[in-house]
């Protein structure tokens, strides 16, 4: 006979594979649903922030207007000059001025004294969307009286009411109304200085107006035909950009808005991604040990003449197919869930939220926990291939081993997904190799714990000990042991945790340490030249010290080595960063350095003395580095209009952790003391009451100087951090739960290997308790080890994160870890027992019956 | 029908080679039937798994039906044995998730064959199951699994029928209702038959006996 014709020419017989699958799936449905359970989570979350990316995308196109409040804004951090005046009062079919600056205001009711950002308004601003108050008329009619609308959180922490009166400056306004929403402001934008709406015309009786006042003007314009406003655009930009103006049209606060919150959208997309991956670990250990329990079944296919492929179909088929019910599952968990996060995120969000369903984001989800899942599942289902049909003879199923080189195919595709969906995410490769390295690196790390923890238990085991150590020991080690996977998990989700708690902590510290001591923690800014010297004999006077006392000149950079901001936007060549020419330098004159400051390179000159002599200035190091300034290089610095040649004459490196003023720019004396400038008093209050009592006097006799101070910044900070923490928490519960889930699937998978062992443990005698212990130390063992693990993990993340990112010290607090580890270890105890209470409660027989 | 020609089976264990059969050779007939008998860990079941292309020889070569099966991939051999093999374990090897009429008709559904169900369930007839064809593996006794078997292994009308130890797992009357049954279908369909077993008085019934001890036959008789 030819033997040719049995060379592999089969049909796969598609029908009948999903059949067989159908079939073969029978009795382990509710095993596979263990497998469902741990990615739905994963797949909820992707889904949710998905659908809400999609929504504020559509949101922002379609509210950009009322973003903006105007077709055309221009802005200027300066005094506009009469050069460009004309051009900016002929713009537009209606206008609205702005003037803004920060302040303090005064609670005649209370006392109360708080920094806030006025807003002096002249106009109908905004033309699109409103200024939302209560009561909803004050936002028109405070313009025409002497009224003022309050920040909401501002009336709450003060008490007052609507009718009430606040001071700002010399002028009292009484309050007209709350504000609840502005124009593309969100909640965080203004927690540090609420914001204060008052009429224009009344800021010059105010008082606060002086010379170098730190004062924005915007202007808003309105088009009865906006498309013009591009051509008008291009028409002006040269001269705005020469004036140093900018401006903000619909479409460029669309293009803005968009790119902040992809970051934030991208940062939340990640995290929901962390817990699909754990998740996945999940998929991959159910299917391995569900896979285990079907070599048997394989083996009979296999006798009967099914082929290695049609073997393989069949499982894959079932894993495809409960991939998609626990995507379809999350999906619709997603949708549920999505529901909520405007509410959560309410804070961060650019715009009013909808709640659209997104489809395309729900097959975004679908799709990735499908091929997510199948990916992590292919691990132990290309085993499938390898099992032969003589293990229907011989099943040393235990003794199998399967040594694929499939394997590492499907190992690099798991990495190159997870790189994939991270760069899909935040679309830069470097990022997202990293942080797939990084993910790789934990788990290889926890995984490596976890095989030397197996190797060690057997190397060394316990041979004197008593039988109930010894065989909770043993379990770490015989065959269907858990301790790998569990290890990964609890670790994995224990490092997470652990991660978000270090980084809160070394965020707080940072600040809390600046304030503690003899440090400064109080700031005066905005004195006058002629106020200069009886605000510190005030200061004096309530006893505090005046720790520092400088002067500021506000100034732009005009050219480095004669290149303009110009010449360099359009010859990239000679490496000069463009933000040098944008920013807005605060600037004090002094000979010498403070404690904060060290020089690192050049020297300091000294003053000048003839208007011949070089300027030398001193910039920061880290500064000078940025925008590619060195010693010896010619900067050109514009104050007020009036142009001020200096040479890079030396380098400093600033300590920005004290809370004392700090400069970039540095000039020595004899330069810039006629030029317009103010002062700056750092000071120490004792207590909250001096400090109240002290702010109360320095804004009645000085209303234009602004206090800022460290207990309220961190009263702030706290607040910041508070709603950033719950937002993270809000996400990585996602991860936390979707670890409890795995952990529990795991121990549960774990408990049908188990059960028959157990069982027969009780059968020969072995009381409740005996199990019990067993059973406790096993799951205490590994809880211990992976927290241990995850928090060393996460110690290490934390301290690269504080030295390379935050630039602060690490020094965890042993309490939260000793805590966080004792909870992390007994929950999985807890959980173990739990899940093998049936074996503990019932009798052997029946739970055989039941389970077996 | 069958010819094994100078075969060797060796393992590879910790720093040690073990032969678990020796230089077998014998010829079987199509039609005939034959015992291979011998102690525990003489070889025997390994020699089944050589002879059904489960498994491959380290030396030498079995032709089945004219079919070299060490020239075969392991997909071809699986090829071979659902078209020509039938097989009777000692512990049934039913799948569990699949009910008795099932089980029955695999063999047939993967040749892609008409009628699969009508045959399938006059099989299970002729072995006495007809009232317990949506029955799973568990809710049947130890011999109403094996009468399973015995319908799946000549569901495919086979050409040989190896069975490994067919009433190890069986008491001595469900044994001799089963051995019954087997004889009887395996006449009927006129099928070669190759039964490894300890049991003599079962070994007594086929036509030839093969003693094998130690990887070698020591004896081949016919009865």
């Amino acid at each position: 006979m030819d033997i040719a014709r049995f060379k592999y020419k089969r049909k796969l017989r598609f029908g009948w594979l999903l059949k067989m699958a159908w079939r073969d799936s029978r009795r382990n449905r509710s095993r596979l649903f263990l497998f469902i359970s741990s990615i739905v989570l994963g797949i909820a979350a992707l889904v949710a922030i998905f659908s809400l990316g999609d929504n504020v995308r559509s949101d922002i196109e379609s509210q950009a207007k009322t973003l903006v409040g105007a077709d055309l804004v221009i802005e200027s951090n300066k005094r506009v000059s009469s050069r460009i005046k004309p051009l900016l009062d002929s713009l537009g079919d209606q206008r609205s001025v702005e003037r803004t600056f920060a302040s303090m205001i005064y609670f005649t009711k209370n006392d109360g004294t708080r920094l806030v950002q006025v807003r002096a308004l002249d106009g109908d601003y905004p033309y699109y969307g409103n200024i939302e108050t209560t009561p909803a008329r004050a936002a028109r009619s405070f313009r025409k009286a002497r009224q003022a609308l309050v920040d909401k959180t501002l009336m709450l922490q003060y008490n007052a009411q609507v009718g009430d009166s606040i001071q700002i400056g010399d002028v009292t306004f009484a309050i007209a109304g709350v504000i609840t929403k502005a124009p593309g402001r969100t909640g965080i934008s203004t927690t540090v200085a609420p914001p204060v709406y008052i009429p224009l015309h009344y800021l010059d009786s105010t008082g606060l107006i002086q010379k170098g006042s730190r004062i924005a003007t915007t202007y808003y314009y309105k088009y009865n035909q906006p498309a013009v406003i591009e051509s008008i655009i291009s028409d002006i930009e040269p001269r705005l950009e020469k004036e140093g103006l900018d401006y903000d049209t619909v479409e460029e606060r669309k293009r803005n808005t968009g790119r902040a919150f992809e970051d934030f959208n991208q940062f939340l997309t990640l995290i929901s991604f962390i817990a699909l991956l754990l998740g996945c670990i999940g998929v991959a250990s159910a299917i391995h040990i569900y896979m285990r329990e079907k070599i048997a079944s394989i083996a009979i296919l296999r006798c009967l003449g099914v082929n290695s492929s049609q073997a393989f179909l069949i499982y894959l088929i079932q894993i495809v197919t409960i991939g998609l019910i626990g995507s379809i599952l999350g999906a619709v968990l997603g949708i549920v869930i999505q529901q909520q996060l405007p509410a959560v995120f309410k804070d961060f969000l650019p715009v009013q939220v909808t709640t659209t369903i997104s489809w395309k984001a729900i097959t975004q989800g679908i799709i990735s926990g499908v091929v997510i899942s199948l990916l992590f599942a292919l691990l132990p289902l290309v085993n499938v291939r390898n099992i032969s049909p003589l293990y229907t003879l011989r099943l040393a199923v235990e003794q199998i081993r399967f040594r694929d080189p499939l394997k590492w195919l499907v190992y690099a595709a798991i990495l190159f997904f997870v790189a994939g969906f991270t760069w899909w995410q935040i679309h830069n490769w470097r990022q997202a190799i990293i942080f797939t390295l990084s993910i790789l690196g934990a788990f290889l790390v926890l995984s490596l714990v976890a095989l030397l923890l197996r190797w060690l238990v057997r190397r060394f085991f316990p041979n004197s000990w008593n039988y109930l150590w010894r065989q909770g020991f043993a379990n770490l080690y015989r065959p269907n042991n858990q301790t790998l996977i569990l290890i990964v998990t609890i670790g994995l989700g224990a490092a997470f945790i652990g991660t978000l708690y270090f980084i809160q902590d070394i965020l707080i510290s940072r600040v809390t340490l600046s304030g503690s001591g003899n440090q400064p923690n109080m700031v005066l800014f905005d004195i006058q030249n002629s106020q200069k010297d009886s605000v510190a004999v005030l200061t004096k006077q309530y006893k505090l010290p005046v720790m520092q006392q400088v002067p500021i000149v506000t100034m732009r950079v005009e050219e480095i080595n004669h290149q303009t901001s110009a010449q360099v936007k359009s010859d990239t060549s000679t490496g000069y960063r463009t933000e040098a020419y944008e920013w807005e330098f605060r600037v004090t004159y002094r000979d010498t350095l403070t404690s904060s400051e060290k020089l690192t390179a050049g020297k300091l000159y000294g003053p000048v003395r003839s208007s011949d002599d070089v300027i030398y200035i001193s910039m920061e190091d880290r500064y000078a580095k940025r925008i590619h300034v060195n010693i010896g290089d010619h900067i050109i610095f514009n104050v007020q209009g009036t142009l001020i040649p200096t040479v890079v004459g030396s380098l400093r490196q600033v300590d920005w952790q004290r809370v004392q003023t700090n400069f970039r720019v540095v000039f020595p004396t004899g330069v810039l003391e006629e030029a317009p400038q103010f002062h700056v008093l750092v000071t120490r209050v004792p207590s909250p009451e001096v400090s109240a009592r002290f702010q109360q006097a320095i804004v009645r006799k000085y209303p234009n100087v602004s206090v800022i101070d460290l207990n309220l910044i961190l009263t702030v900070l706290d607040e910041v951090l508070d709603k950033i923490g719950f937002v993270i928490r809000f996400m990585a519960g996602f991860s936390i739960i979707t670890g409890l889930i795995v952990l529990i699937a795991s121990v549960l998978i774990s408990k049908f290997q188990r059960i028959q062992e157990s069982i027969l443990l009780r059968t020969l005698g072995a009381s409740r308790k005996q199990i019990l212990f067993i059973t406790a130390f096993e799951y205490f063992f590994l809880g211990a080890l992976a927290a241990a693990t995850g928090i060393l993990l996460s110690m290490g993340a934390s301290w690269a994160l504080a030295k390379y990112s935050f630039n602060a010290p690490f020094t965890p607090h042993w309490l939260p870890i000793l805590i966080l580890f004792a909870a992390i270890s007994l929950l999985t105890v807890i959980i173990g027992l739990f899940n093998s209470r049936s074996v503990l409660n019932k009798p052997p027989l029946e739970v055989l019956r039941k389970e077996v | 029908m069958l010819n094994v020609k100078n075969v060797s089976k060796t393992y590879q264990g910790a720093g040690q080679t073990l032969t678990v059969l020796n230089d077998v050779n014998f010829t079987v007939e199509a039609g005939s039937t034959v015992s291979i008998v011998g102690p525990s860990g003489s070889g025997k079941t390994t020699l089944l798994g050589l002879c059904a292309g489960l498994d491959r020889a380290s030396l030498g070569s079995v032709e089945l039906n004219n079919i070299r099966l060490d020239q075969l991939s392991e997909d071809e051999r699986a090829q071979v044995r659902n078209r020509y093999v039938g097989f009777i374990f000692q512990n049934f090897q039913l799948l569990p998730t699949l009910t008795a009429l099932e089980n029955v008709m695999v063999p047939l559904e993967l040749r892609g064959e008409k009628n699969v169900r009508a045959r399938s369930i006059s099989l299970l007839d002729k072995v006495g199951l007809h009232n317990r064809l949506h029955h799973y593996p568990a809710q049947l006794s130890g011999g109403e699994q094996q009468r399973v078997s015995l319908a799946r292994a000549f569901a495919n009308n086979p050409r040989i029928l190896f069975a490994d130890e067919p009433t190890g797992n069986l008491d001595v009357e469900t044994s001799d209702k089963v051995i019954k049954l087997l004889f009887d279908l395996n006449q009927e369909a006129g099928t070669t038959l190759i039964i490894v077993t300890h049991n003599l008085e079962l070994a007594s019934q086929t036509k030839r006996i093969i003693r094998i001890k130690g990887g070698h036959i020591v004896a081949d008789e016919n009865n």
